[in-house]
Order: C-alpha cells, then sequence, then structure tokens
C-alpha cells in the first residue's frame, strides 16, 4: 500500500530542494576553487558562473517559499520530542535564512568592489551598496563566514536526514525522494 | 651669448607659456569590459602641462604623464595584477604620456585633438574630440578616447584574450589647468 500522500513535500517543493542542493552544492565548490586561484582569465570565467548560481539561488528560493507556504508540509514523525522537533524546525529555519543571506553577501560584496552582477550575461542587477573597497573586503569575509555555516548546517542536515532514515527507520529520506514515492521500509 | 638666447627662447615662447595642470583636479578614468561587464578603473597621479587659449586653439598644446603606480581597480587583485608584466609592466615602463601635435575648433567649446600616445614603450597616433570649460580659476578640459589595449600590448599571454577582457578601452580623460587670463 502507498503511504499515504500528506507523509511527502509537494512535488514542486522535492524539484526544487533538489535543484537548488545541486546548485548550492556547485557553488560552494566553485566558491573555493576561486578563493584558491590567482588572478586570471579561469577565476573571473569561474566568478561569472558562481554569481549567475547563486543568484539562481536567490530566485530559487523566493520560488521555493512562495511553494512552500501554499502547499502541504507533511509532518516530523511521531516519535520526535518536542524538543526534537523544534529543533528540526530551527535547523530548516536556518538553511532558509543562510541560502538567502549567502547569495545577498556576495552580491553586496561585488557592488561593494564596484564590479556590476549580470545574470546569466544578460540581466543586469542593480549595485544596492556603493562602491567601497573597505566595505568589500568586509563582506568578502562575511560572505566566507556566512558560506562556513551553511556547509555546517547542510552537513547537519545530511547527517540527520540519514540518521532518521537508517536508524531510527521512519522513512525520512522518502519525503523528499524525486520520483514520487515509495513504500516505507516499516 | 647664452643669457640672449635663453632670453629670446623666453620671449618667443611667452604667449605659448605652458600651465602645469593642477594634478588634484585632474583625473583620468577608464571603463574596460570583462566578459562584457563594464568595470571602472583610473589613474590617480598624472602631471604635465597644457597651453590652450580658446580664441587660439591651433596653438595649442598638451603633453600629459600618467604614473602608471597610481591605477586604481576595483580589487586589491586586479590593481596589483594590472602592474605586472603581462599588463603595463609598471616597473618597466612606469609612465604613459600624450602629446599632442594639433588641435583644431570644432565649435563652440569643442575641440579636436591629434596626438601620440605612449604606453608600454609603444606609440600610437590618436585622436578625440573634447570640450573646454571654465570652472573658477581653473580650465578644464573633457573627452573621451576609445583605445585598443593590444596595440599597446596591454594584457599579454592568457590575457590577449579578449573574450575575458575586451580590446577597446574608454578612457575618460578630465584636465585641470590654471586659466591663463
Amino acid at each position: 500500500m502507498k503511504p499515504a500522500n500528506n507523509a511527502r513535500y509537494a512535488a514542486p517543493m522535492v524539484l526544487l530542494h533538489w535543484l537548488m542542493a545541486i546548485l548550492i552544492v556547485t557553488a560552494f565548490a566553485v566558491g573555493l576553487k576561486i578563493w584558491s586561484l590567482p588572478l586570471s582569465p579561469l577565476r573571473l570565467k569561474l566568478i561569472l558562473g558562481h554569481k549567475s548560481a547563486g543568484i539562481a539561488v536567490l530566485l530559487l528560493l523566493a520560488l521555493r517559499v512562495i511553494v512552500r507556504l501554499a502547499s502541504h508540509v507533511p509532518p516530523l514523525p511521531a516519535h520526535m520530542s518536542p524538543i526534537e522537533q523544534r529543533l528540526a524546525h530551527l535547523g530548516h529555519l536556518a538553511l532558509y535564512v543562510l541560502m538567502l543571506a549567502v547569495p545577498l553577501s556576495g552580491w553586496a560584496m561585488s557592488s561593494a568592489y564596484g564590479i556590476p552582477v549580470v545574470f546569466l550575461g544578460v540581466l543586469h542587477l542593480p549595485e544596492w551598496i556603493a562602491s567601497d573597497p573597505t566595505l568589500a573586503e568586509q563582506l568578502r569575509w562575511l560572505h566566507r563566514g556566512l558560506n562556513l555555516l551553511l556547509a555546517l548546517t547542510i552537513v547537519g542536515h545530511a547527517f540527520f536526514a540519514l540518521k532518521h532514515h537508517f536508524f531510527d527507520h521512519d522513512g525520512m529520506l522518502n519525503r523528499m525522494r524525486l520520483g514520487g514515492s515509495r513504500s516505507m521500509e516499516k | 651669448m647664452k643669457p640672449y638666447l635663453a632670453a629670446c627662447l623666453l620671449v618667443a615662447s611667452a604667449p605659448l607659456l605652458a600651465a602645469p595642470i593642477d594634478s588634484g583636479q585632474s583625473r583620468i578614468d577608464f571603463t574596460l569590459k570583462q566578459m562584457d561587464i563594464p568595470m571602472q578603473g583610473q589613474f590617480k597621479r598624472i602631471g604635465g602641462d597644457v597651453t590652450l587659449d580658446p580664441a587660439n586653439a591651433a596653438q595649442g598644446r598638451a603633453n600629459l604623464t600618467i604614473q602608471i603606480a597610481s591605477i586604481s581597480l576595483p580589487t586589491a587583485d586586479a590593481t596589483a595584477q594590472t602592474k605586472q608584466p603581462a599588463w603595463f609592466n609598471a616597473t618597466r615602463f612606469p609612465t604613459a604620456q600624450l602629446i599632442t601635435s594639433s588641435i583644431k575648433p570644432l565649435g563652440g567649446n569643442r575641440f579636436q585633438f591629434s596626438g601620440k600616445l605612449t604606453i608600454k614603450g609603444t606609440t600610437r597616433d590618436v585622436s578625440a574630440p573634447f570640450t573646454l570649460s571654465r570652472q573658477g580659476a581653473l580650465s578644464v578640459v573633457d573627452g573621451t578616447l576609445p583605445v585598443s589595449r593590444l596595440a599597446y600590448k596591454v594584457g599579454e599571454g592568457e590575457w590577449a584574450d579578449t573574450d575575458t577582457v575586451a580590446d577597446s578601452v574608454l578612457i575618460k580623460f578630465h584636465i585641470a589647468y590654471p586659466s591663463s587670463k
């Protein structure tokens, strides 16, 4: 028997989750590479792609918040204590806040350097911070710090998702599984 | 004989006495395109002199010296990079120079100069229109001059690729000098 539909996130949420996961991990890896490279044509090309990925994350995040508010969010497993449920919600909130803060800090940093952000080579985004080299350097560190926080939060997120699935056997991964629901293991 | 000669030269050149530019009020900005994204930079230290009487523009001339080490780009990385041998090679070629050979009136406060621009040891003929205006005790020359960076070998090797940094760089000059009268 198929589990009830309300045990899963709505299909658009699942799609957005995995699309953003791929984008975020890629943008993060490219960001690390940019950090390690000296100034070169390759580095400039990577920065261009990295910025577009970050702006794509912002756009998809806006869409995701709308879809989340408009769609069914499956309840957390009943075996979780109220405190555990509260912590899980806080963790998810942290992910959302960081998915907003990380690209915004990157965009702000670029603005402060006086370098426009052009999404996918066509859409010239506004510079919302006046050119200021000192502020730009500070924003660069903020961008790195927020990225470190996001990376740690994502690792925690993945760790708990796997822990639920393989230790608690509560079918946690099924909530976000691509390609429709499968019967739970238990 | 020598003092006499000097006096003669002085008298002969008196109407054309060159005025040193006001370095604090003068600036040279440029816009380059990095993967089609415009980016601003500037040279902060410019010296030289300008002689330009609007009523007698044909006798006008300018000789400007730009200190390459005073370049500024959006990031410290880029600023440091442009002084490297592949770009301006600031150690070997510490200055760029513009010397005009003729100035033609275009009507009103508009003029056109022709001259020679030397960057990184390479000299090319350049010409551009400009405007002349009075701002208090200063005369101010404003104009833009598009140049090909590759013509001066600015950006060699991997940086010669114009998909990364476009060949055409727009130089905006704003030169202030004390008005003659």
